[in-house]
Formats: structure tokens, C-alpha cells, sequence
């Protein structure tokens, strides 16, 4: 692993056999863009998790079942003659989810909550500071998201750098046994399967959440009633948020876990600095 | 191969630790932000101010989506208060409401009071919304009631008039404070917003709000009052209550509720 502090200036020495150039692999706009995400989706999960406890329960359709049974999932607590449990159900089968939903908390503070506190903002329960934080970071996130696709059109990043190519799709089934190898090419571009999750995450699973987040809104649904039509009512919409919460948070653990195997160091000075080693078969920048 | 493995090994173990230490350590550090006086809420509560000055725009007078008969499936879910337990509103309960009279005054220019044979024997409007919860569930239901832009009509504001606040029989809390609300012209003169004395076909039940339940549909739930008793045409809501415009504002939620 190669460590230098002076990125700008590579020293020759270390451009050992094993390590490529530095090339300045990621402009500002999307170091920029990419930290203030970063933050926002932080927030965004814990308050939202914050706000789903106020009710911790999942329904299809427009409105949610009190006299009747449209629900995917619930969470929440019974008595048992052993002591308070907590349970879980989902599609109709029940599982003791104690200590992680419905109820958790640790000794004798025990809990009935669907997510634990340890997964919420603020830790305890308050929905108006939840959607306070919810609502704040929205905004920034829509913002950024609006700013980096005005920048990415304009220096033909998008095009460029996440566009697929039929090159891309032609080398699909290599890329994807190269990771399973982890055997990773630090070259200038992104192989197909990061161009496809960027482009997942920027094109399909942030819209889908900011949609549905609207669908939510009484004042969008006047505004526009067609986001009740595509999302299949306003409960729906509130499963999809929330399952599309969850791809988000699984595409931030596969993010994470490549990172780390990709070789962190490197790869997070590309996203503060924008300059990346790249292997020794790639041609040099001049800085 | 083995080399493979061990590092395969390690790295998820790295990732199962930084993930579950960002989760066990991340949320308390930001409980601050539930303190409703401080500078850091302060700041993030003007996204509100921004939500309301968009959604003003982009839905204009457009009205909240009507759902068919076949839709209302269940009975209204009642919540928050359900029996309000006031000297004053136990006495008109026991006589069915018969001397009930909703005040309309503040800012305006002939004050009135209405009985609810009065608010009955004007032009109503009948309609199946859907009631959105603050804490996320929905229930649709039919909603029938005197339009308020006729009651306001009838009162004439006065062009000092900015809000209109509603002031309810019911306490909650262990203050036991009144419940009130408030909202902007715009929404207090939409044809849907109304004086709701009749649901699914039935007189309003005390659970919902009776005799007097204000429906504001572009709004979430809490925006809803039940129990009113008086309608106050304001320019300030900054002296009622703890000044925020409504009981759950007062304790830290968004005047504007349509998000």
C-alpha cells in the first residue's frame, strides 16, 4: 500500500511496480455532493426509523386497516406468562423479535417500540424531532441531488463516467466474476457494476424515495393526485419508503464492504482529494 | 486461495463492526436537537418554512383526493381525545348538544353565534377524504358539514385578518391544556374545509369530535380539531397558547402540516 501525503506531486520513488499513476479520478462537484448525501442519508435513516415507530406497522392500499386486515408488517409487544415479548409479523407469520422489535431496551428498561433506540434520532421517542430532521434533510438531499445533476450534465460526468456503455455490458459477466474474486482494476472509469449501482442509486432507488416521501404528504396528494395512481395509494407508498430504505442501506454495506476490499485508503482519498492510484497499466495524469 | 478466504473473512468482519458501531453509538448524540429552544432546531425548522411556501404554490386551491363509498371500509379511527371531560362540554353532551352555540369572533365585522340547527339549515357539503395521522395511518371516511368560507362570508373578516384559530372544549396533557389549531385563509376559505357535523351518513359521535369537528383535508390529522366551540379570525397567533398556533405546534410540531 503506498502512502504519500504529497498526492499532488507523486514522488518517483514511490511508483513502485505495483502501483500506477495518480490520476485525478473525481471532480469536485461529486466529492462535494457525495459527503453531503453521506450526511443526509445518515439522517434521513435514523429520523425515519424515528417516524416509522409512531406507528410501526406496514399497509397496502390507501388507508390502513383497523377493521379489517391489510397489513405486510407489524410490530409490537404481548404479554406471555414468561414476561413481555416483543413480535414481529410479517406476511402473516409471527416471529419473537425480543430485544430487537417491538421490544427492546436493556435490563430492566424495557421498551415497546418497534426499532430500538439505538437505531433512531433521538434516541427516545419524539416524532415531531424526528420529522423535524426527516424534513430538513429532504430538502438538502433533493437540493444536492438537483445542484450535482446540473453539474454532472454540464462536465459530462454522467455521460462519461456513468452512462453504460455496450462495451460495459459486453464485459458484465467478466466484472462480475472479477469481484467475486476480488480481483479489482483500479482504472480511471467504473467497471459496469459500479456505473450500475451509482446509476441505481442516482436514477431509481433516491427518486423512488423521494416520490414516494411525497405520496405521504395530504398537500402533494391535492397537488398531485397521480403519485396516489403510480404508487397504488398513500399506505402503499409508505411500504415502498420503507423498503426502499432498505436497498439503500444494503447498497451502503456492499458500497462499504468494496471500499474496504478495494483498498480504503485509496479509495477514500478519491473521494476527499479526487486524486486515485490506478494500476500500473493506466496512463498518467499531469497534476 | 486460503489468503483469499481469510481477507473475504476479515472484511466482513470489519464491516459487521463499523456498521453496528455507527448503529449502537450514532443516536443519542444528536438527542440536542430535541431540545425545542435551541439554535441547531431553530435552524432546521426553517425546511418547514421552505415546505410550506412550495406546496402553497404548487397546489393552489386544488383539492384533497374523494374516495367512492365502496372505500370507507371501517369505522373513523378516533384519536387523541375521545371524551372530553370539561364541566361545560359534559353539560351540553347531556342535553345532546340542544344548547350548543360555535362562536365566530376576533376580526371580524359582526360577530355570530350559531347553533347547530343554524350550521345544519345552511348549504353543506358532503365528502369521503382520507384522514392522515401524523403518526402514519390512514382512514377514509364521509364527512359531511357547512362550509367555513360561508360562515366567514356571513361574519365578514376584517382586512387585518390572517388566521383563523379554532378553540376546542378538550384538554390534554397532564397541563391539561385546551386543544386548539389554526390555519391560513387560504386553507380556511378551500371549498372542503368544513364545519363537519355529520360522518358516514350519522350524526358526528363524540369520538370524532362532536357536535363541532373542523376538517382541513390538504392537512395531516392534528390539524382537524374536535370539539369546537369558538372560531377566532386572528392576525397573530403569537399570544394563544405558547404562541406556535396550535396545541401539538406547542410542543414541537410544524404549523404547517401537509407534509
Amino acid at each position: 500500500m503506498v502512502h504519500d501525503g504529497h498526492i499532488a506531486e507523486p514522488a518517483p520513488a514511490l511508483k513502485a511496480a505495483h502501483a500506477g499513476p495518480l490520476i485525478y479520478r473525481q471532480s469536485a462537484w461529486t466529492r462535494l455532493t457525495h459527503w453531503i448525501w453521506a450526511t443526509c442519508l445518515f439522517f434521513l435513516l435514523f429520523s425515519g426509523l424515528q417516524i416509522f415507530n409512531a406507528r410501526p406497522d406496514l399497509y397496502i392500499g390507501q388507508q390502513s386497516g383497523f377493521g379489517f386486515d391489510n397489513s405486510i408488517l407489524s410490530m409490537g409487544a404481548v404479554n406471555t406468562p414468561e414476561g413481555p415479548r416483543g413480535r414481529t409479523t410479517l406476511f402473516g407469520t409471527t416471529f419473537d423479535t425480543t430485544g430487537w422489535f417491538g421490544l427492546s431496551g436493556s435490563g430492566d428498561d424495557l421498551q415497546v417500540r418497534g426499532i430500538p433506540a439505538s437505531l433512531t434520532i433521538p434516541s427516545y421517542r419524539d416524532l415531531a424531532t424526528g420529522r423535524v430532521i426527516h424534513f430538513f434533510f429532504a430538502w438538502l438531499l433533493v437540493g444536492t441531488l438537483f445542484v450535482w445533476l446540473c453539474a454532472s450534465l454540464i462536465n459530462g460526468h454522467l455521460r462519461r463516467d456513468l452512462a453504460p456503455t455496450a462495451k460495459d455490458i459486453a464485459a458484465l459477466p467478466r466484472d462480475v466474476g472479477d469481484h467475486v474474486r476480488f480481483r479489482f482494476h483500479h482504472g480511471r472509469s467504473y467497471n459496469v457494476l459500479q456505473k450500475l449501482s451509482y446509476g441505481g442509486v442516482l436514477f431509481i432507488l433516491l427518486p423512488v424515495m423521494i416520490l414516494t416521501g411525497l405520496t405521504m404528504s395530504p398537500g402533494m396528494d391535492a397537488a398531485w393526485p397521480w403519485l396516489l395512481d403510480i404508487f397504488g395509494g398513500r399506505q402503499t407508498a409508505r411500504t415502498i419508503h420503507f423498503i426502499t430504505m432498505l436497498a439503500l442501506v444494503l447498497f451502503f454495506v456492499v458500497h462499504i464492504f468494496m471500499v474496504l476490499a478495494a483498498g480504503p485508503l485509496n479509495e477514500l482519498r478519491s473521494m476527499i482529494t479526487g486524486w486515485y492510484r490506478a494500476d500500473p497499466d493506466v496512463s498518467e495524469d499531469k497534476p | 486461495m486460503s489468503k483469499i478466504l481469510l481477507s473475504r473473512r476479515r472484511f466482513i468482519g470489519l464491516g459487521t463492526a463499523g456498521v453496528s458501531s455507527i448503529a449502537l453509538g450514532g443516536c443519542d448524540l444528536f438527542d440536542g436537537l430535541a431540545d425545542r429552544s435551541s439554535s441547531a432546531r431553530d435552524f432546521l425548522e426553517k425546511a418547514n418554512d421552505l415546505t410550506y411556501r412550495v406546496q402553497r404554490l404548487l397546489i393552489g386551491d386544488a383539492l384533497a383526493p374523494e374516495y367512492s363509498e365502496s372505500e370507507i371500509r371501517q369505522p373513523m379511527r378516533p384519536n387523541g381525545s375521545t371524551n372530553p371531560q370539561t364541566a361545560e362540554y359534559l353539560a351540553l353532551k347531556a342535553n345532546d348538544f340542544a344548547g350548543y352555540k360555535l362562536k365566530v369572533t376576533g376580526l371580524v365585522e359582526t360577530p355570530k353565534s350559531y347553533s347547530l340547527a343554524e350550521l345544519r339549515n345552511m348549504p353543506s357539503r358532503t365528502q369521503i377524504t382520507r384522514h392522515d395521522c401524523v403518526e402514519g395511518w390512514s382512514c377514509i371516511a364521509k364527512w359531511t358539514g357547512t362550509p367555513l368560507s360561508r360562515v366567514l362570508d356571513e361574519v365578514k373578516l376584517k382586512p387585518a385578518a390572517r388566521y383563523i384559530v379554532f378553540h376546542c372544549f378538550d384538554t390534554l396533557g397532564s397541563s391539561q391544556a385546551g386543544y386548539y389549531e389554526s390555519c391560513d385563509l387560504m386553507d380556511a376559505r378551500h371549498p372542503q374545509t368544513i364545519l363537519a357535523y355529520g360522518l358516514n351518513d350519522k350524526v358526528l359521535p363524540v369520538s370524532n369530535g362532536a357536535p363541532i369537528r373542523v376538517r382541513i383535508e390538504r392537512q395531516l390529522g392534528y390539524k382537524q380539531p374536535k370539539y369546537v366551540h369558538t372560531i377566532e379570525a386572528v392576525d397573530s397567533f403569537s399570544k394563544i397558547g405558547r404562541g406556535k398556533g396550535g396545541y401539538w405546534e406547542d410542543r414541537g410540531y410544524e404549523w404547517y402540516a401537509g407534509i
